[in-house]
Protein backbone atom coordinates (compact mmCIF):
# COMPACT_ATOMS: atom_id res chain seq x y z
CA UNK A 1 0.00 0.00 0.00
CA UNK A 2 2.56 2.35 1.29
CA UNK A 3 4.82 1.42 -1.87
CA UNK A 4 1.94 2.23 -4.21
CA UNK A 5 1.91 5.42 -2.58
CA UNK A 6 5.32 6.02 -2.89
CA UNK A 7 5.01 5.35 -6.70
CA UNK A 8 2.38 7.59 -7.36
CA UNK A 9 4.02 10.50 -5.77
CA UNK A 10 7.56 9.67 -6.87
CA UNK A 11 6.07 9.54 -10.54
CA UNK A 12 4.56 12.75 -9.68
CA UNK A 13 7.54 14.35 -8.31
CA UNK A 14 10.10 13.20 -10.93
CA UNK A 15 7.28 13.79 -14.24
CA UNK A 16 6.45 17.43 -12.84
CA UNK A 17 10.33 18.02 -11.96
CA UNK A 18 11.39 16.91 -15.81
CA UNK A 19 8.54 19.73 -16.85
CA UNK A 20 10.26 22.61 -14.55
CA UNK A 21 13.42 22.04 -16.82
CA UNK A 22 12.19 21.22 -20.32
CA UNK A 23 9.19 23.70 -20.49
CA UNK A 24 9.11 26.51 -23.06
CA UNK A 25 7.12 28.94 -21.00
CA UNK A 26 9.10 29.99 -17.44
CA UNK A 27 5.83 30.94 -15.83
CA UNK A 28 4.28 26.59 -16.49
CA UNK A 29 8.07 25.73 -14.99
CA UNK A 30 6.97 27.57 -12.15
CA UNK A 31 3.59 26.14 -11.55
CA UNK A 32 5.05 22.72 -12.33
CA UNK A 33 7.76 23.39 -9.52
CA UNK A 34 4.61 24.15 -7.15
CA UNK A 35 3.39 20.46 -7.96
CA UNK A 36 6.78 18.75 -7.45
CA UNK A 37 7.53 20.68 -4.27
CA UNK A 38 3.66 19.28 -3.14
CA UNK A 39 4.95 15.69 -3.84
CA UNK A 40 8.13 15.82 -2.02
CA UNK A 41 5.74 16.81 0.74
CA UNK A 42 3.73 13.72 0.29
CA UNK A 43 7.29 12.35 0.49
CA UNK A 44 7.61 13.09 3.73
CA UNK A 45 4.74 12.37 5.24
CA UNK A 46 5.66 8.41 4.08
CA UNK A 47 8.81 9.07 5.36
CA UNK A 48 7.20 10.31 8.81
CA UNK A 49 8.56 13.56 9.17
CA UNK A 50 5.34 15.41 9.25
CA UNK A 51 6.09 18.89 10.58
CA UNK A 52 9.44 19.03 7.45
CA UNK A 53 6.10 18.36 4.74
CA UNK A 54 4.07 21.24 6.56
CA UNK A 55 7.29 23.64 6.34
CA UNK A 56 7.48 22.53 3.10
CA UNK A 57 4.18 23.78 1.86
CA UNK A 58 4.32 26.67 3.72
CA UNK A 59 8.16 27.79 3.22
CA UNK A 60 8.41 26.44 -1.12
CA UNK A 61 5.04 26.32 -1.72
CA UNK A 62 3.51 29.16 0.05
CA UNK A 63 7.25 31.62 0.01
CA UNK A 64 9.45 30.72 -2.64
CA UNK A 65 7.39 30.01 -5.45
CA UNK A 66 5.53 33.12 -5.27
CA UNK A 67 8.43 34.98 -4.75
CA UNK A 68 9.45 33.47 -7.81
CA UNK A 69 6.32 34.29 -9.93
CA UNK A 70 6.48 37.68 -8.66
CA UNK A 71 10.21 38.06 -10.22
CA UNK A 72 8.97 36.15 -13.52
CA UNK A 73 6.21 38.69 -13.55
CA UNK A 74 8.55 41.86 -13.10
CA UNK A 75 11.15 40.68 -15.01
CA UNK A 76 9.57 39.07 -17.99
CA UNK A 77 7.52 39.73 -21.12
CA UNK A 78 5.32 36.95 -20.47
CA UNK A 79 3.79 36.61 -24.13
CA UNK A 80 6.63 37.06 -26.26
CA UNK A 81 7.23 33.30 -26.62
CA UNK A 82 9.95 33.93 -29.38
CA UNK A 83 12.44 34.33 -26.73
CA UNK A 84 14.48 31.24 -26.64
CA UNK A 85 14.82 29.53 -23.47
CA UNK A 86 17.53 26.97 -23.52
CA UNK A 87 21.34 27.73 -24.79
CA UNK A 88 22.85 25.95 -27.19
CA UNK A 89 24.31 23.44 -24.70
CA UNK A 90 21.54 20.77 -24.57
CA UNK A 91 22.57 17.84 -26.06
CA UNK A 92 26.32 17.71 -23.90
CA UNK A 93 24.16 18.87 -20.87
CA UNK A 94 21.94 16.05 -21.46
CA UNK A 95 25.14 13.54 -21.83
CA UNK A 96 26.46 14.85 -18.74
CA UNK A 97 22.91 14.83 -16.48
CA UNK A 98 22.56 11.40 -17.86
CA UNK A 99 26.24 9.90 -17.22
CA UNK A 100 25.54 11.50 -13.78
CA UNK A 101 22.46 9.89 -12.99
CA UNK A 102 23.59 6.42 -14.03
CA UNK A 103 26.78 6.55 -11.72
CA UNK A 104 25.04 7.54 -8.91
CA UNK A 105 22.03 5.60 -9.55
CA UNK A 106 24.93 2.49 -9.62
CA UNK A 107 26.97 4.15 -6.55
CA UNK A 108 23.63 3.99 -4.70
CA UNK A 109 22.55 0.66 -5.30
CA UNK A 110 26.17 -1.24 -4.32
CA UNK A 111 26.85 0.43 -1.39
CA UNK A 112 25.51 -1.71 1.40
CA UNK A 113 23.86 0.92 3.68
CA UNK A 114 23.70 0.52 7.45
CA UNK A 115 19.87 0.26 7.50
CA UNK A 116 19.14 -0.12 11.54
CA UNK A 117 15.62 -1.79 12.21
CA UNK A 118 14.81 1.08 14.77
CA UNK A 119 12.27 3.27 14.92
CA UNK A 120 11.79 7.27 14.72
CA UNK A 121 10.73 8.50 17.87
CA UNK A 122 6.68 8.39 18.60
CA UNK A 123 6.56 11.76 19.31
CA UNK A 124 8.83 13.83 16.28
CA UNK A 125 7.67 17.42 16.56
CA UNK A 126 8.05 17.96 19.92
CA UNK A 127 11.91 16.35 19.29
CA UNK A 128 12.41 18.30 16.81
CA UNK A 129 11.37 21.08 18.61
CA UNK A 130 13.97 20.06 22.03
CA UNK A 131 16.89 19.12 19.60
CA UNK A 132 16.48 22.51 18.36
CA UNK A 133 17.03 24.09 21.31
CA UNK A 134 19.56 21.76 22.78
CA UNK A 135 21.73 19.92 21.18
CA UNK A 136 21.53 22.02 17.56
CA UNK A 137 21.15 25.66 19.39
CA UNK A 138 24.19 26.83 17.80
CA UNK A 139 23.20 25.86 13.91
CA UNK A 140 20.06 26.97 14.64
CA UNK A 141 21.69 30.95 15.83
CA UNK A 142 23.67 30.56 12.80
CA UNK A 143 21.22 29.85 10.62
CA UNK A 144 18.45 32.84 12.08
CA UNK A 145 21.51 35.12 11.69
CA UNK A 146 22.29 33.67 7.91
CA UNK A 147 18.32 34.49 7.16
CA UNK A 148 18.52 37.95 9.03
CA UNK A 149 22.32 38.48 6.93
CA UNK A 150 20.28 37.39 3.66
CA UNK A 151 17.14 39.83 4.38
CA UNK A 152 19.45 42.79 4.80
CA UNK A 153 21.08 41.71 1.80
CA UNK A 154 18.47 41.26 -0.58
CA UNK A 155 16.99 44.76 0.54
CA UNK A 156 20.89 46.42 -0.01
CA UNK A 157 20.70 44.36 -3.73
CA UNK A 158 17.18 45.13 -4.82
CA UNK A 159 17.22 48.98 -3.82
CA UNK A 160 17.11 51.35 -6.42
CA UNK A 161 20.71 53.58 -6.04
CA UNK A 162 20.13 57.11 -5.92
CA UNK A 163 23.39 58.63 -8.23
CA UNK A 164 25.38 60.85 -6.13
CA UNK A 165 23.02 62.72 -3.50
CA UNK A 166 23.99 61.46 -0.25
CA UNK A 167 19.82 61.57 1.01
CA UNK B 1 7.50 -5.97 0.99
CA UNK B 2 4.96 -3.63 0.78
CA UNK B 3 6.96 -1.10 2.14
CA UNK B 4 9.38 1.18 -0.30
CA UNK B 5 12.82 0.95 0.94
CA UNK B 6 15.64 3.47 1.38
CA UNK B 7 17.11 2.93 -2.35
CA UNK B 8 13.81 4.02 -3.77
CA UNK B 9 13.88 7.61 -1.70
CA UNK B 10 17.82 7.17 -2.61
CA UNK B 11 16.76 7.06 -6.64
CA UNK B 12 14.39 9.80 -6.48
CA UNK B 13 16.65 12.36 -4.79
CA UNK B 14 18.74 11.31 -7.51
CA UNK B 15 16.12 11.87 -10.07
CA UNK B 16 15.38 15.05 -8.75
CA UNK B 17 18.84 16.21 -8.69
CA UNK B 18 19.29 15.13 -12.22
CA UNK B 19 17.02 17.39 -13.40
CA UNK B 20 18.42 20.32 -11.64
CA UNK B 21 21.50 19.83 -13.40
CA UNK B 22 20.00 19.63 -16.40
CA UNK B 23 18.23 23.01 -15.77
CA UNK B 24 21.00 24.96 -14.46
CA UNK B 25 22.97 23.75 -17.40
CA UNK B 26 20.63 24.75 -20.20
CA UNK B 27 18.63 27.29 -18.90
CA UNK B 28 19.02 31.11 -20.44
CA UNK B 29 17.00 32.66 -17.90
CA UNK B 30 18.08 33.48 -14.42
CA UNK B 31 14.55 32.26 -12.84
CA UNK B 32 15.32 29.21 -14.24
CA UNK B 33 18.17 28.51 -12.67
CA UNK B 34 17.05 29.44 -9.84
CA UNK B 35 14.45 26.85 -9.88
CA UNK B 36 16.89 23.95 -10.70
CA UNK B 37 18.95 25.22 -7.81
CA UNK B 38 15.56 24.78 -5.39
CA UNK B 39 15.18 21.08 -7.17
CA UNK B 40 18.43 20.09 -6.23
CA UNK B 41 17.87 21.67 -2.73
CA UNK B 42 14.64 19.52 -2.57
CA UNK B 43 17.21 16.37 -3.45
CA UNK B 44 19.06 16.41 -1.09
CA UNK B 45 16.58 17.28 1.53
CA UNK B 46 14.79 13.73 0.25
CA UNK B 47 18.14 12.53 1.04
CA UNK B 48 18.56 13.25 4.30
CA UNK B 49 15.05 12.68 5.60
CA UNK B 50 15.28 9.51 4.14
CA UNK B 51 18.47 8.79 6.33
CA UNK B 52 16.71 9.90 9.30
CA UNK B 53 14.26 7.15 8.46
CA UNK B 54 16.27 4.33 8.02
CA UNK B 55 19.66 4.68 8.79
CA UNK B 56 19.52 6.43 12.67
CA UNK B 57 15.91 6.92 13.13
CA UNK B 58 17.05 7.78 17.10
CA UNK B 59 19.22 10.94 16.80
CA UNK B 60 16.50 12.65 14.07
CA UNK B 61 19.57 14.46 13.09
CA UNK B 62 18.76 14.31 9.46
CA UNK B 63 15.46 15.97 9.85
CA UNK B 64 16.65 18.76 11.45
CA UNK B 65 19.29 19.07 8.70
CA UNK B 66 16.77 19.44 6.57
CA UNK B 67 14.80 21.89 8.64
CA UNK B 68 17.91 23.88 8.22
CA UNK B 69 18.15 22.86 4.30
CA UNK B 70 14.70 24.50 3.67
CA UNK B 71 15.81 27.92 6.20
CA UNK B 72 19.14 28.30 3.70
CA UNK B 73 17.25 27.83 0.52
CA UNK B 74 14.55 30.34 2.08
CA UNK B 75 17.41 32.62 2.44
CA UNK B 76 19.31 31.93 -1.44
CA UNK B 77 15.88 32.66 -2.50
CA UNK B 78 15.52 36.20 -1.48
CA UNK B 79 18.97 37.18 -2.50
CA UNK B 80 18.95 35.38 -5.79
CA UNK B 81 15.75 37.08 -7.25
CA UNK B 82 17.02 40.77 -5.66
CA UNK B 83 20.19 40.17 -7.99
CA UNK B 84 18.02 39.38 -10.90
CA UNK B 85 15.68 42.27 -10.10
CA UNK B 86 18.99 44.30 -10.39
CA UNK B 87 20.24 42.60 -13.62
CA UNK B 88 16.66 43.24 -15.06
CA UNK B 89 17.31 46.90 -13.92
CA UNK B 90 20.56 47.28 -15.35
CA UNK B 91 20.61 44.76 -18.44
CA UNK B 92 17.17 44.99 -19.73
CA UNK B 93 16.76 41.64 -19.55
CA UNK B 94 18.21 38.38 -17.39
CA UNK B 95 19.13 36.21 -20.43
CA UNK B 96 22.64 35.06 -18.57
CA UNK B 97 24.47 34.83 -21.60
CA UNK B 98 24.41 38.11 -22.44
CA UNK B 99 25.39 39.36 -19.15
CA UNK B 100 28.90 38.50 -19.57
CA UNK B 101 30.41 41.89 -18.65
CA UNK B 102 33.00 40.45 -16.15
CA UNK B 103 34.20 37.81 -18.47
CA UNK B 104 37.88 38.42 -19.73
Amino acid sequence: MNLLVFYILAILAAGSAIMVVTMKNIFHSALFLVLTFFSVAGIYVLLNAEFLAAVQVLIYVGAITILMIFAIMLTHQLFSRSLRQVNEQVIPASLITFIFFVLSVVALAKTAWPVSGGQLPEDRIFEIGKLLMSEYVIPFEVVSVVLLVALVGAIIIGRREKSGDTK
Amino acid sequence: MNEPALLHFLILGAILFACGIFGLLTRRNAIGILMSIELMFNAAAVNFVAFAKYVAPQAMAGQIFAVFIITVAAAEAAVGLAIVMLLYRNFKGIEVDKINFMKW
